[in-house]
């Protein structure tokens, strides 16, 4: 399970989280919407302690991120994985040394079978036979496909999706639905989602959280989003250019 | 106005601290780490062959260079007073002792620790080292340590390299120019040349490649925003290591003249 407890996070004078609280079952799959820039990646990082909050806590298993011995954040880390908006693939090394890096570095699994779990994490993302390209001779889509694989390549428990599907073409995306959906049936993952994509998050979802001015602003199950009252949300999920969201922009800032 | 100044000292003197304890911060975890299996050879056998191997011959030309014109420069002296023969050991002292570890060590700076800047700086602006911590994988274990053994490591052996070139350089001047016989000035070379000379010199060279270690991968870790902010810290890391390593130079020259007067 994890729990993130009023959370708070500042960037010089940005208060990017304002006392966010969000409870995410073992095996639920959340899927994060709000406005570009709201913080979705900021919360992100912070569940894998790549941040640090300023108050407030993560706990993830009962667990605080925060206050982990280095020991114990590396125990942890070899259970979450994080797919990076931007990939961040390592750029030295290829697409193979890429996917298996966890398990190059932190197994002693032999060679030959890791390159296998690689090119099995590879087809999954609907890639094949490009083992040996390096990262800058592949297309956006195509690394974020590999970012993919990189990350289900340690079997981990906790999966952090930071906009797996953008800029992907409709039937991969599709396809990337599908493997985010039979983690959660098959393995039990947990993950967290961020997404712009509304059709998907429907369709992959246990839960819907809305990021708003640094807090939830209403969580429910896919249904009960799609069918709310709460104006903030309705506007966003719909696309509209009028509402308060918009109404809004200039006192927040 | 004065008032101003003071505020803008204070700060100056705020971002000073600021720098070197984290410079510190990140030398004892170096340190610590380095010591901590596992150990990564094949990653310090690579960095030091980008490190060392690759800057041979840079190396080369540089201290060669400096050999013939600290030979042509000394000479123009020494004639007048018909010491030629003492260019020898005017030459080696000076070589040994002072100008090939702090020359080696200069241009190691500006080819190698500019070159970890810009990539730990990339790096960071790509998120590749948050991407690494995800992975369960300490940064410093895994990026510094072996840049920091492999510049410590190649180093001393780039400057007994430079040192051999610059005394070679000098030789050719001395004895293809000045009528010094061949035997005479090796002679003379090895007679005013002590162990001390040599190994304080190799000291320094070691410390050297240390900071340049720690100033690139330090001024890369801490990049922001972007290509733009990649230049700056490319730049300041070169600065920073050229202003340490003379400070260091003073430092362990003063030292060792009282230690081994
Ligand atoms: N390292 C940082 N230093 C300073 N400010 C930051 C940092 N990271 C994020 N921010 C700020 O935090 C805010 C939220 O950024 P974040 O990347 O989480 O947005 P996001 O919700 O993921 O947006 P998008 O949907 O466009 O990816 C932004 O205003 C950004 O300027
Ligand atoms: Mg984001």
């Amino acid at each position: 399970m994890i729990e993130i407890l009023n959370l708070k996070k500042k960037f010089n004078n940005n208060l990017v989280l304002n006392d966010l609280s969000l409870k995410v079952e073992t095996g639920q799959t959340c899927v994060i919407i709000g406005r570009s820039g709201c913080g979705k990646s900021v919360l992100l990082k912070h569940i894998d302690g790549l941040l640090r909050p300023d108050s407030g806590k993560v706990l993830v298993d009962g667990k605080e991120v925060a206050g982990l011995s280095e020991l114990e954040l590396t125990k942890l880390r070899s259970k979450i994985s994080m797919v990076f908006q931007g990939g961040a693939l390592f750029d030295s090394m290829n697409v193979a040394e890429n996917v298996g890096f966890g398990l190059f570095e932190h197994t002693q699994i032999d060679h030959k079978e890791i390159l296998q779990r690689v090119d099995e994490s590879l087809s999954l993302v609907g890639l094949g036979g490009i083992d040996n390209l390096m990262p800058s001779e592949l297309s956006g889509g195509m690394r974020k496909r590999v970012s993919l694989a990189r990350a289900i390549c340690i079997k981990p428990e906790i999966l952090l999706y930071d906009e797996p599907t953008t800029g992907l073409d409709p039937i991969t995306a599709a396809s990337i639905n599908e493997l985010i959906r039979s983690l959660h049936d098959k393995l039990n993952v947990t993950s967290f989602v961020v997404t712009h994509d509304m059709t998907s998050a429907y369709h992959i979802a246990d839960k819907i959280a809305m990021m708003y001015k640094g807090r939830i602003v209403l969580e429910g199950t896919p249904e009960e989003i799609q069918n709310t009252k709460d104006p903030v949300v309705h506007q966003f999920i719909n696309g509209l250019a009028k509402g308060p969201i918009t109404e809004a922009v200039d006192t927040f800032k | 106005m004065l008032n101003l100044l003071f505020v803008d000292l204070g700060r100056k003197i705020i971002v000073f601290m600021y720098f070197f304890g984290g410079l510190a911060n990140l030398a004892i975890q170096t340190v610590y780490l380095t010591f901590k299996p596992p150990y990564k050879y094949d990653h310090i056998i690579e960095q030091s062959k980008r490190a060392g191997y690759e800057s041979f011959p840079i190396v080369s030309v540089v201290a060669l260079f400096i050999g013939f014109i600290f030979a042509l420069q000394s000479a123009y002296f020494m004639q007048r007073l018909g010491a030629e023969m003492y260019i020898a050991s005017l030459v080696a002292l000076a070589i040994v002792r002072e100008l090939g570890p702090v020359i080696t060590a200069l241009v190691v700076a500006g080819r190698v620790g500019a070159s970890h800047t810009a990539e730990l700086g990339s790096m960071q602006v790509t998120e590749q080292i948050d991407a690494l911590e995800t992975l369960a994988t300490n940064p410093i274990k895994y990026l510094v340590v072996p840049r920091f053994v492999a510049l410590g490591l190649m180093l001393p052996i780039l400057t007994l390299y430079a040192d051999i070139l610059g005394i070679l350089g000098s030789y050719l001047i001395c004895v293809f120019k000045l009528g010094i016989t061949s035997s005479m000035y090796m002679n003379i070379t090895f007679t005013s040349l002590a162990y001390k000379d040599l190994f304080t010199g190799l000291f320094k060279a070691w410390i050297f490649g240390m900071i340049i270690a720690l100033v690139s991968c330090y001024e890369g870790f801490n990049v922001r925003g972007g290509a733009e902010g990649v230049g700056k810290a490319t730049t300041r890391s070169v600065v920073i290591s050229f202003l340490m390593i003379l400070a260091a130079d003073c430092l362990f020259t003063a030292l060792f003249y009282f230690i081994f007067p």
